[in-house]
């Protein structure tokens, strides 16, 4: 029995981790149970770290609580999660990495107790975060994200009722609707802040997003479903009121009685975790508007033997970040000599050319939904939720000279809260950009730094015992 | 705001008030399907505030689990009988103290 088949053979969170790893996976989302499945079955031992409580990551949250599966999402989830538990990958959920170190050392903290573990070569599938969508009154408690209502659907069954708003933009906040009517939620209205002319815009791309033309059929499809049964508001400006809570909202100037409002406006590559390794570079992604990390085509960062695949390497969806999870593994296999080069072009050549299959409409979708104007948003608007500083404040630094999201911190506080500049990030640097008169790959990125997530001293202790 | 679709199977207590819930699932989820929105007052300016991702990102949903402070609600699983309350501004180091 290798030391990979022992770990999974001992189930609970006890099970001992041992010193070195030929693999390490961040993350159980699509690409990482794809990634850590395929680098068994050529007889590396692999250990996924996940935050969560179980495999899926966010799009396949608790697949394994609903089966049978109903929609293709859940039958590609199940899927992918039923082969990575069979894949003898040691799983460790509730784990949250907070540093890489130079040579693999990898740390992370699990049920109050920091680990450590010295893995070969890396594969990061963080997957991606909602580009926060800041307007005026959205730390009110009552406004959240599409998404987190989502999760809420997954996890636990919970529908919208009552005076329930959906606002933005993008493929999710249909689905969302789609999922939440057919479990007999209800939706007061939503608000379409999309730019006018998404067709018009997207037009150019049609003929190859038609190589998957399942995206746009299904998008067709869910718009038609929720037109039918809710209002929807074309809309550019909005705004969430109320004391202490979210009373009302008020769409161009008209207010509408509003206990829950869900905000959505498209999904960026997390990079918190790349971006704290020394040497691992990034590139701005002027379409998508974000920053995604420099790879080659396997998913081999600029830093050696750390590889990501996924959304966390530029947004493309689950399927294609379940392939990318594969070609990333067969890499890392040829690496440390377990398939050879060959072996390793024959396997992946069929993945990559599905991999651009469903790539295909992603031009189409970026032209349709591009990123809010970050320009637009009212000064009064917090941008920084943890350390409450607003739009105009971060304008105000960038008129007194501050270049970059980085000199932001020490002129306002903005991302030096718990979160990191995980949710206001994208924004903070928006504005700065816009207020700049810049393009968004002149302005450096908030740095993070190891530790990524809080740490408690009692959690590091844990490291000394 | 929400309803539940599926049966609780469990209480919490949370600011002493017991609420039906279901083990396993988030503390945040359970807290929203009984109707509460402000989970903690913020450091800065003592405003209420309650969770926005859901998902371990956004640390707006932190809360008092068990007497300890600053704990991600979206990301502690309920347990039959959990005692949770408002996260009051910063964390105290006073009363890890004690």
């Amino acid at each position: 029995m290798s030391v990979a088949d022992e770990w999974t053979a001992a189930k609970d969170g006890a099970a001992p981790v041992a010193e070195k790893v030929d693999l390490l996976v961040l993350g159980a989302g699509p690409a990482g149970m794809a990634a850590a499945t395929e680098a068994r079955a050529h007889g590396m031992s692999v250990l996924v770290l996940d935050e969560n409580a179980a495999p899926g990551g966010q799009v396949h949250r608790a697949v394994e609580a609903r089966l049978p599966a109903k929609d293709d999402q859940d039958k590609d989830g199940a899927k992918l999660a039923a082969a990575f538990r069979a894949s003898g990958a040691q799983y460790r959920p509730g784990a949250t990495l907070w540093a890489v170190e130079p040579e693999g050392k990898v740390f992370w903290s699990e049920a109050g107790a920091a680990r450590s573990v010295r893995a070969e070569r890396l594969i990061l599938c963080a997957g991606a975060t909602e580009r926060p969508l800041p307007i005026p009154g959205w730390t009110l408690p009552g406004v959240m994200s599409v998404g987190a209502a989502q999760i809420a659907l997954k996890t636990s069954g919970l529908v919208p009722e009552g005076a329930v708003w959906l606002a933005g933009q993008g493929p999710l906040l249909w689905l969302y609707a789609v999922q939440a009517l057919a479990k007999g939620g209800r939706i007061a209205g939503i608000v379409d802040l999309s730019p006018p002319g998404g067709l018009r815009r997207a037009q150019p791309h049609l003929l190859r997003a038609l190589k998957a033309p399942e995206y746009l059929w299904r998008g067709l499809v869910w718009q038609r479903q929720v037109k039918r049964a809710v209002q929807v508001i074309p809309a550019r400006d909005l705004r969430a009121e109320g004391e202490g809570r979210l009373a009302r909202i008020l769409v161009d100037g008209v207010a509408h009685p509003a206990d829950l409002l869900l905000l959505h406006d498209g999904v960026v590559p997390n990079t918190q975790v790349t971006r704290a390794i020394a040497g691992l570079t990034h590139g701005w992604d002027p379409v998508q508007r974000c920053w995604r990390p420099g790879l080659d085509l396997w998913g081999n960062t600029a830093v050696p033997g750390v590889m990501v695949a996924g959304d966390s390497g530029g947004i493309g969806g689950a399927r294609a970040a379940a392939l990318s999870g594969r070609i990333a593994a067969l890499e890392a296999g040829r690496a440390l000599g377990r398939i050879t080069t060959d072996e390793r072009d024959g396997r992946a050549g069929p993945l990559r050319l599905l991999r651009d299959r469903q790539l295909a409409p992603r031009l189409f979708l970026d032209a349709m939904f591009p990123p809010l104007p970050e320009a637009a948003i009212p000064d009064e608007t917090v941008l920084c939720r943890c350390e409450e500083v607003t739009a105009g404040r971060v304008r105000q630094a960038v008129a007194l000279g501050c270049l970059g999201a980085n000199q932001t911190k020490a002129f306002t506080r903005a991302g030096m809260g718990p979160c990191q500049g995980r949710i206001c990030g994208p924004a903070v640097h928006g504005v700065i950009a816009a207020a700049r008169g810049v393009q968004g790959g002149e302005v450096d990125p908030f740095r993070t730094r190891f530790p990524t997530k809080p740490l408690t001293l009692g959690e590091l202790a844990a490291l000394a015992g | 705001m929400f309803r539940r679709t599926e049966p609780t199977d469990c209480t919490i207590e949370w600011e002493g008030r017991a609420l039906p819930a279901r083990a396993g699932e988030s503390l945040a989820v359970a807290l929203l399907a009984a109707g509460i929105t402000s989970f903690r007052e913020t450091p800065v300016t003592g405003t209420a505030r309650g969770p926005l991702c859901l998902m371990g990102a956004c640390f707006d949903c932190l809360v008092e689990v068990e007497g300890a402070q600053n704990i991600q609600a979206c990301l502690t699983q309920v347990t039959p009988g959990m005692r949770a309350g408002i996260q009051h501004g910063a964390r105290g180091f006073v009363d890890d103290a004690a």
